[in-house]
């Protein structure tokens, strides 16, 4: 291992903050893959609570059932990790103010469930916060066509996306589709923090 | 007046003069309702798809979002 590469990556991540916008399949798995890279501050917003039909793709455990979610991952985070400082936000993000609580992170990642929001969401980040980078997430439904998956950058907006994949309102949600689009957008996070990794 | 003008998703489009961009997304077979458009960079809000003209040798992208999260 390269200790210099490391030493640099860490110092780079501690420093860097991520808001994630929605803790479900996608913002919940994102938050602790960032959280075991060591990222400095993870501000996550959502209003749900914990509920069992969550735990076949989110990160939380039976024991969390009826628990806001933003707390609950906070818990989780700090199991893991206590020294990420993180910021709950237990609100529904409203049309006109969503960009609000993202004004001061490094990377914003879009982890919202229905088209409609999502599309609300990036929309009025790209408007409104124009040179903040946002990863958003789009077609986590259904299992396999791993190699679907792919980046897409428009400006500063990247997508991580299977244009051919089902709407969540006509197929299933699984863990494994779900985590891996959570840890792609996680991964781009990482990525234009420390800008692209080109070897030692 | 047509030239063969415009990009979108990186597809070469004929530019039609006075376009709007709700007929272009029409015109393109653009059937799922939510997406985001940026003209050359800049996003059109939503609610200007019946009004901003789309201009001659402009670069569109087009991003629509499926549900699920």
């Amino acid at each position: 291992m390269n200790k210099l590469k490391s030493e640099k990556i860490k110092k780079k991540l501690r420093n860097s903050s991520v808001g994630i916008a929605g803790v479900g399949g996608l913002g919940s798995n994102a938050a602790i893959a960032l959280a075991r890279a060591g990222i400095g501050q993870l501000i996550i917003v959502d209003f749900d609570k914990v509920e069992e039909g969550n735990l076949d793709r989110q990160y939380y455990f039976l024991d969390q059932v009826g628990k806001a979610k933003v707390d609950a991952l906070k818990d989780n985070i700090k199991r893991i990790d206590p020294a990420v400082n993180v910021l709950v936000l237990n609100l529904k993000l409203d049309k006109g103010s969503m960009e609000k609580p993202f004004k001061n992170v490094d990377v914003i990642i879009e982890a919202l469930d229905n088209a409609e929001t999502k599309t609300e969401f990036v929309e009025e980040i790209m408007l409104k916060l124009p040179n903040k980078p946002i990863v958003a997430a789009s077609g986590v439904a259904g299992y396999g066509h791993c190699d679907r998956i792919a980046t897409k950058r428009c400006g500063n907006l990247y997508l991580c996306c299977d244009e051919n994949a089902p709407s969540s309102d006509d197929d299933v949600l699984l863990a494994p589709r779900v985590a891996l689009m959570a840890n792609w957008e996680a991964n781009l996070a990482i990525e234009i923090i420390l800008g692209e990794d080109i070897g030692n | 007046m047509k030239t063969l003008g415009i990009e979108v998703n990186s597809k070469k489009v004929e530019w039609v003069k006075n376009e709007t961009v709700d007929q272009l997304l029409k015109r393109m077979g653009y059937v799922f309702p939510l997406v985001v458009v940026k003209i050359n960079e800049k996003v059109i809000p939503k609610n200007d798809f019946s009004k901003v003209i789309v201009p001659d040798k402009s670069k569109i992208a087009v991003i629509h979002m499926i549900s699920g999260g």
